[in-house]
């Protein structure tokens, strides 16, 4: 079982979260001038790094969303941040 | 091509053996190919198998950073069936279904085909509602499906937990009858076999470090091994998939999962069907061996490591214990895990890349053993002809700009 960090309770069993999307995607705007492919690459397409990986997860219990930044491979977690404006 | 068969065992049997040769030449890659095949498993190896059988093609390498068959196709649990619900999706995977039929006598390797069935059981009344949908859409395609009862599938695997106060009591589901298991090493290396004998150059421990291009056009691959210049170039290298085609600036519509499983120590013959648990996502079959092979639902941490975590487990398990619980005396033998590479819409992506020259077979998830051989044929006819089979067609990556998704998460039966 690994520990992952809750910005906002704190060490939880991995089984408390949940992972969202990698971070950094941000909605394109406006929306009626966007092509089909961009919002495909929006909505579906990731970079799924090998190595370091920044990631947005939830924290189901508190329902929480958070940024988190892993190593894929060894799955050591690295930072977590709550995301910007949701700082505690 | 030496064949082999029971005279030869024979023959080489009566003078100790001696004189067997390596199943494949180990070849050191050449300055160029017409094409080039990234990923040594059994889609890549499949792929340069028909390019060479079916389409004439001579000059084919295969690369494999690792060795042949070490990635997912020498990590899963050896389930074939194409028991699917899309019409697009039984007709892929009914034709790899079809092409494992006739495999051994294809390519004189015995890959232990053994058609067992295959039950995908319910244990709801909602459950089996829609196994019944399901079946109905398999005889809808042409393909063997029907619903069986709850006494039938008793009958089929006995120690069933059916005990009054069994929590996930089987009422049935679906039943496959040619479905079953095949010998997963056996595929990458009969398929190795019989690309060699073609003139396929298959190199193990060459690790791709990018694609060359030219002008948007991908014309070959740089490797540890040096410059391979290519016409065409495939990649088949499931979860190392997206981080190659991003070298061509293709993006993909990937997440990389573990997927676990494990066997148990050998018993004896309990169990002659493979079984697919809807109620707790465990699967399991036994092998030749008198080993329960055992499977379930995806580690639900992205990762490229290839080992599992103990949350997945204890799910896989504890799963496991429900449906059998005589199965608390055995002790497992092996665990392990591949890096499955996983779709939204949990149906594989085959077709052009985008930049010309390059091609893609990848997002199988969970299911890309089974689908091995039908990978491979329409793999190598995208790279002989450039333009899709009929089959390939629907699974193209612009169906993700199209709204054409082909969602078998609940077809293809296993939590993803």
């Amino acid at each position: 079982m690994q520990i992952f960090t809750c910005p906002f309770c704190g060490p939880r069993e991995e089984t408390e979260f949940h992972f969202g999307a990698e971070a950094g995607k941000a909605r394109p705007e406006p929306a009626p001038e966007i092509s089909d492919a961009a919002w495909a690459d929006y909505l579906y397409m990731n970079e799924a790094p090998r190595g370091r990986a920044r990631e947005i997860w939830v924290h189901l219990t508190c329902g929480e969303f958070f940024v988190m930044e892993r190593d894929t491979v060894t799955r050591e977690v690295l930072t977590v941040a709550a995301l910007p404006g949701r700082e505690a | 091509m030496h064949d082999y068969s029971a005279f030869a065992l024979l023959r080489r049997g009566l003078t100790g053996h001696r004189g067997w040769r390596p199943a494949w030449r180990k070849a050191r890659p050449k300055p160029a190919y017409d094409a080039v095949i990234v990923g040594g498993g059994g889609h890549g190896l499949a792929t340069a198998y028909y390019l060479a059988r079916r389409h004439g093609m001579r000059r084919i390498a295969v690369l494999e950073k690792g060795w042949l068959g070490g990635g997912n196709t020498g990590r899963n649990t050896t389930a074939v069936r194409s028991n699917y619900f899309y019409p697009e999706s039984v007709a892929l995977y009914d034709l790899a279904l079809r092409l494992y039929e006739g495999l051994s006598r294809e390519l004189n390797y015995n890959v232990m085909l053994s058609q067992r069935g295959m039950l995908i059981a319910a244990h709801t009344p909602a459950q089996m509602e829609i196994c019944a949908r399901i079946a109905n859409a398999m005889r809808l395609n042409s393909v063997d499906g029907e619903l069986m009862s709850g006494e039938a599938a008793v009958r089929r695997i006995p120690l069933l937990n059916q005990e009054a106060g069994a929590r996930y009591r089987c009422l049935g589901g679906i039943w496959q009858g040619r479905a079953g298991v095949a010998r997963h090493d056996a595929v990458a290396w009969g398929y190795a076999r019989a690309a060699s004998d073609l003139g396929v150059d298959i190199v193990e421990g060459c690790t791709v470090t990018d694609l060359l291009t030219e002008g948007g056009r991908v014309t070959g691959v740089e490797t540890d091994m040096g410059t391979i210049r290519a016409e065409r170039v495939g990649l088949a290298a499931a979860g190392a998939t997206p981080a190659l085609a991003a070298k061509a600036g293709v993006r993909l519509p990937i997440h990389t999962y573990a997927l676990q499983a494990f066997v148990s120590e050998p018993v004896k013959p309990c169990l002659d069907t493979v079984l697919l648990y809807l109620g707790t996502g465990t699967y399991l079959s036994q092998s030749d061996k008198g080993e329960l092979v055992i499977g379930g639902g995806l580690d639900r941490v992205p990762t490229h490591g290839q080992r599992g975590n103990l949350p997945a487990q204890e799910t896989v398990l504890s799963g496991l214990l429900e449906m059998f619980p005589p199965f608390g005396q055995l002790r497992l033998l092996r665990q392990w895990a591949g890096v499955v590479d996983v779709v939204p819409d949990s149906s594989p992506v085959i077709g052009p890349a985008g930049p010309e020259g390059l091609y893609l077979n990848c997002g199988w998830g969970t299911g890309g053993f089974k689908a091995i051989p039908a990978g491979g044929w329409l793999l190598a006819h995208l790279m002989a002809t450039g333009t899709h089979h009929e089959i390939s067609r629907p699974f193209d990556l612009g169906r993700f700009a199209e709204g054409r998704l082909i969602d078998e998460a609940a077809g293809a039966g296993i939590a993803h």
